[in-house]
């Protein structure tokens, strides 16, 4: 696995009465923090890019190839969300093999596979458990795992550890940092904690009332010379 | 102590057990020392009867909701289908509808001298005698249950989060494995419930059996319950096979519910009713294929019996006083029996939660805590002439006859809805307790204030869906009056049924077009208050 | 919900309406008779000038639910007169004990084959028959043999004995024709028989639906049509054997016993004031005098060649085995 680059050429897209317009371009293999205020986009931004939304107009492009007609399944795409990740009636591998595939027919090379994804994920010998008997953290984990198994360019995580305590929380940035470095694909991650972006991410794109603002290197925007209303969102 | 919301369940529960058992108590009262000759009188015939009544309404139960399944899934996966909020609504009509109107518009189409009637003569050689027998009984059973199967599976999955949907399209699931994976898992845990209100609804049959199914072959314990209690004036008979038409009625039931599965898991409700389905032309053919077929077969009746409608004189009849007052009258009923229905709804749903929170997570659910779910289900197998007689007993001393007749009704239509708005509020109530329980305990918000700031905000949808559907019934309900005087409360379908049995057919025609129209605006008027934010 | 039950019961409580300072006579009986189509209107209005009192009609489904009801309140009933029985049912109506003698003279009752009964005194009649459509079947059965041995692809509707009064007059009719022989002629006649309907309701609306040719009706039903319809496409079929007789009674009741104007009322309804409102509201025979001519499409009616009748008591006995019979017969 390794990164793409994606890009948004003048996305315009309407939610409700508010008019959303994205510009942005995010080079392979880079780990890019989506911040801003609520409602402001960043998960309208992550949902065109894995095609749950379509643009009115505009291009969606990754790896240089325009994917806005295409179904999310057609997409190099993986996403994680905040909860609901998992089937509650499935076991754990079965979870994960939804990843390789989804009529759950799997071979012995997948099974390998799914062991392995859930080993570096820290979950091996939970194969056979049910979501319901999975702590939060251990639920987001078998998200990354099936991540893992589906090998996809992109990973775009919508707070998937926004409901997890500090420690796990860095645990999981952790495991995400890791993986990047294993597999190198490109991550775009909305989150709500400075912490998050400062832990992970290169870039920072912060997004207001439907456009992208600002998108600078990390450093940049915890500084002196980050944009006012960046500053004013983090409370710095 | 006692969780208020439990008191308030056990009172609900308390109300139908009081009708329920009030109209025994009166009827048993009235042929105590008959019941020894009645116990003895179940013969070969009864029998034949038991094995109809029962084959009958599980045929049906399964060409109903099994194609409803389907539909339901269909029109889930196309949320932008043209005209599926129309569909909906028109899949709520049937309810409202007296039997033997739909039976009339049914056979416009089907019928000997219906529609089809020409084609299948010249297709099969001899005279089309159209479709009496049990293919009219089923036939029958499936315009009035398709629909509202479809609409109970339709709320099931309207339950599945949208990032389901999500990660469904994600990870590039087809129609089977989508199916597989998201859909039948919530369909599998409401179908047994749906199942066995569609079976009692399909075994308490009554007017559609004896019409449609061509002589007395077709009978139902409805039917010999009937005449127990009106030519023979039996009341342990009538008694008797009320109670075996519950016993079989209640085994069939928790039949189902084995069958069923108990989800474990969280059930969440979907936060963005926009659903990225991933569907290709194939799907979107055959669901449009599929979806259409069905409104054909509710459609089609429904255009006989508006196309008959709209030759009455219904210039005359908008201006009949008397439609007006039972306009008024109808109205007035479905919509007392709407809000008593709801509020005892709700109270046994919120108890059984409830009860649910407090067992532990897997232990097999109490029998009380089964009986907030299904237990006033059972009123639906019981004749509306076995509680009408029953409580007439317990009332003809009191020289309160007139005023209850009007309770009676509304009670009655409120219990009878009692399954169906159940269904409608109780995933709702559940999955909004998930995730509200524990905030709600610990902000210490209960009772009325949680009711209105906590659980409103999500139930009420869920709770105009139920209101809808117990209004429906209500209007369309024939009801408990025949003993109580039925001039003091005349109902529309009472009226229709009253200006057929005195020659004037086509205004009876023009009066289920009323209905109809009724019943359409109510729906749209409730969906809209529903959605309203 | 508070105001709502009350203002249901308030609809209830309207209904009764009592004029309490009057005299008052109770009346219980069928729906169809008090609609606004019906006699009642009239009749109430007609016999309260008379009598300058306050009549209230209760309402039941029909002739087998009015005697229910006054089985279950028994002593205890409002009803001065029971008005809606018909001859199937008086023997068991009268082995209730709760009627008293009506004590009236019979002078001005008119029904064929005479009356004398001491309880009840009718106030119309009418014959069972097969009502057909002219436009569906050129050459009607001329006999209730030629019905039974007829072209069973002209189909009939009838009504289940079980659940409505026509039904069980034709049960009656063909017990009256065939005797012990009954059970092969429904044999026959089953093939015939497009299907059984609950109620005289369902089945003339299949039939004005022109699901079958032929309905299970009475010989009157051809003149509402032509009186309300203009139209003489629907006539009964006169049968050669004879036509089954029903008569539609009222009786005094045992409190009604103790009330004058319930006797007034029977006296009343043998009259003009009552019996011309019963041809074009009823559609039946009038059984008592009228001020006025018959509506001369009532002279154009089927007249039967004979009247056809069993005595109440022999009905009340045997109506269990009859139906089984015809059970046993039409379940197979």
């Amino acid at each position: 696995m390794t990164g793409a680059s994606i890009r948004l050429d003048s996305v315009q897209f309407s939610y409700g009465s508010t008019q959303m317009s994205f510009n942005l371009s995010v080079e392979s293999s880079d780990i890019v923090a989506v911040m801003g205020p609520s409602g402001s986009g960043k998960s309208t931004l992550l949902n065109l890019v894995a095609g749950f939304e379509r643009p009115a107009s505009g291009s969606v492009m990754i790896a240089g190839r325009d994917v806005s007609a295409l179904p999310p399944a057609q997409r190099p795409v993986s996403m994680v969300f905040q909860e609901n990740n998992l089937f509650a009636h499935l076991t754990v591998a079965q979870n994960v093999g939804l990843g390789r595939s989804p009529s759950l027919r799997l071979d012995a090379a997948d099974h390998s596979d799914i062991d392995r994804a859930l080993e570096r994920t820290g979950l091996a010998g939970k194969q056979a458990r049910l979501p319901a008997q999975l702590s939060g953290g251990e639920r987001q984990r078998v998200a990354l795992a099936r991540v893992l198994v589906r090998s996809q360019p992109v990973l775009l995580l919508d707070e998937p550890f926004a409901s997890l305590g500090p420690a796990l929380r860095r645990e999981m940035l952790e495991l995400v940092r890791a993986l990047h470095a294993e597999h190198g694909m490109t991550v775009l991650m909305v989150t709500h904690h400075p912490d998050d972006a400062h832990a992970l991410a290169h870039r920072i794109a912060f997004i207001e009332e439907g456009r992208v603002s600002a998108c600078a290197d990390t450093a940049t925007m915890f500084s002196e010379n980050a944009p006012e209303s960046f500053k004013a969102y983090i409370g710095n | 102590m006692i969780d208020r919301r439990i008191l308030a369940g056990s009172i609900g529960l308390a109300a139908v057990a009081l009708l329920i058992g009030g109209a025994f108590a009166g009827l048993a009262a009235e042929a105590f020392h008959d019941f020894g000759r009645t116990l003895g009188a179940i013969d070969a015939y009864l029998l034949r009867v038991v094995r109809f009544t029962v084959w009958q309404a599980a045929l049906s139960t399964a060409l109903s909701v099994i194609p409803a399944l389907f539909v339901a899934r269909a029109l889930a996966r196309h949320p932008s289908f043209p005209g599926r909020g129309l569909i909906l609504k028109l899949f709520a009509l049937p309810l409202a509808l007296p039997a033997i109107v739909a039976a009339l518009g049914i056979l416009a189409l089907l019928g000997r001298a219906g529609l089809v009637s020409d084609l299948m003569t010249t297709l099969t050689g001899s005279r089309w005698q159209g479709i009496y027998g049990l293919s009219g009984i089923l036939i029958a059973h499936v315009f009035f249950n398709l629909p509202l199967a479809t609409r109970l599976f339709l709320q099931a999955l309207d339950t599945v989060p949208s990032d389901q949907w999500r990660l469904g399209a994600q990870l590039g699931m087809g129609q089977r494995a989508s199916f597989r994976f998201i859909e039948w898992p919530v369909l599998r845990t409401a179908l047994p419930g749906v199942a066995g209100l569609v079976f009692m609804l399909c075994i308490t049959s009554f007017t559609i059996v004896l019409t449609l199914g061509g002589g007395p072959r077709a009978t139902t314990l409805e039917v010999a319950i009937y005449q127990a209690l009106r030519f023979d004036f039996d009341p342990a008979r009538a008694v008797t096979l009320t109670v075996l038409q519950i016993a079989l009625t209640a085994a069939i039931v928790f039949m189902l519910i084995r069958l069923g599965a108990n989800m474990a898991g969280d059930a969440n409700l979907s936060v963005s009713p926009r659903r990225p389905v991933a569907s290709g032309p194939v799907e979107r053919v055959f669901s449009a294929i599929l979806i259409v077929s069905a409104l054909l077969f509710v459609a089609g009746p429904m255009a006989a019996i508006i196309v008959s409608g709209l030759q009455a004189d219904l210039v005359r009849l908008a201006s009949d006083p008397a439609v007006h007052a039972a306009t008024l009258t109808s109205l007035v009923l479905a919509l007392g029996a709407a809000v008593l229905s709801i509020a005892l709804s709700l109270s046994l749903v919120m108890a059984r939660r409830t009860l649910e929170l407090h067992r532990h997570r897997n232990a097999a659910p109490s029998l009380l805590e089964q009986l907030f779910d299904t237990g006033a289900g059972f009123v639906l197998v019981i004749p509306p002439i076995v509680l009408g007689a029953g409580w007439f007993v317990l009332m003809r001393n009191t020289g309160l006859v007139f005023v209850v007749a009007p309770l009676m009704v509304v009670t009655v239509n409120a219990v009878m809805a009692m399954p169906f708005a159940i269904r409608a509020i109780r995933p709702a109530y559940d999955a909004a307790s998930a995730r509200h329980e524990r905030l709600a305990a610990s902000l210490g918000i209960s009772g009325i204030n949680r009711l209105r700031l906590i659980d409103w905000p999500v139930l009420r949808r869920p709770l105009f869906m139920a209101m809808a559907f117990a209004m429906a019934l209500s209007l369309g309900d024939l009801g408990v009056i025949a003993l109580f005087g039925s001039d003091s409360v005349q109902t529309l379908p009472y009226l229709l049924l009253a200006r057929m049995g005195s020659y004037r057919t086509a205004d009876a025609a023009g009066l289920a077009l009323f209905l109809g129209i009724i019943c359409l605006l109510l729906m749209t008027f409730v969906d809209r208050t529903g959605n309203r934010t | 919900m508070c105001r709502l039950l009350f203002s249901v019961s308030a609809l209830a409580l309207l209904s009764i309406a009592p004029a309490s300072a009057q005299e008052k006579l109770t009346v219980y009986t069928y729906d169809s008779f008090t609609a606004d189509w019906g006699p009642g209107p009239a009749v109430e209005k007609a016999f309260e000038a008379e009598c300058g009192c306050d009549v209230e009609f209760v309402a039941v489904a029909d002739g087998v639910a009015l005697l229910n009801r006054l089985k279950l309140e028994g002593g205890n009933t409002k009803a001065d007169i029971i008005l809606g029985l018909d001859t199937s049912l008086t023997f068991e109506a009268q082995q209730t004990g709760l009627f008293a003698p009506h004590e009236i003279s019979l002078d001005k009752v008119n029904v064929p084959g005479g009356w004398t009964d001491a309880t009840f005194v009718p106030y119309d009649y009418g014959y069972f028959a097969f009502v057909y459509d002219t436009e569906a079947l050129e050459t009607p059965p001329a006999s209730l043999k030629e019905l039974v041995e007829g072209n069973a692809n002209d189909k009939i509707i009838i009504q289940d004995p079980r659940t409505s009064t026509p039904g069980l007059g034709l049960l009656l009719w063909v017990k009256a024709v065939y005797g012990d022989e009954a059970a092969d002629a429904w044999k026959k006649l089953q093939a015939r028989v497009l299907t059984v309907t609950p109620g005289w309701s369902e089945a003339y609306g299949l039939f004005t639906n022109g699901e079958a040719p032929m309905v299970l009706s009475y010989t009157t039903s051809p003149a509402y049509h032509v009186i309300a319809d203009d139209t003489q496409r629907y006539q009964a079929a006169g049968f050669a054997e004879g036509h089954y007789l029903q008569v539609e009674v009222a009786g005094v009741t045992t409190k009604g016993a103790t009330n004058p104007l319930a006797r007034q009322f029977l006296e009343f309804m043998t009259g003009p004031g009552f019996q011309n409102a019963i041809p074009e509201t009823n559609w039946m025979f009038p059984a008592g005098e009228m001020s006025e001519p018959l509506n001369p499409a009532f002279d154009q009616l089927v007249t039967p060649a004979k009247t056809l009748t069993l005595e109440p008591e022999d009905i009340a006995r045997n109506r269990k085995a009859w139906v089984d019979e015809w059970l046993a017969v039409m379940s197979r």
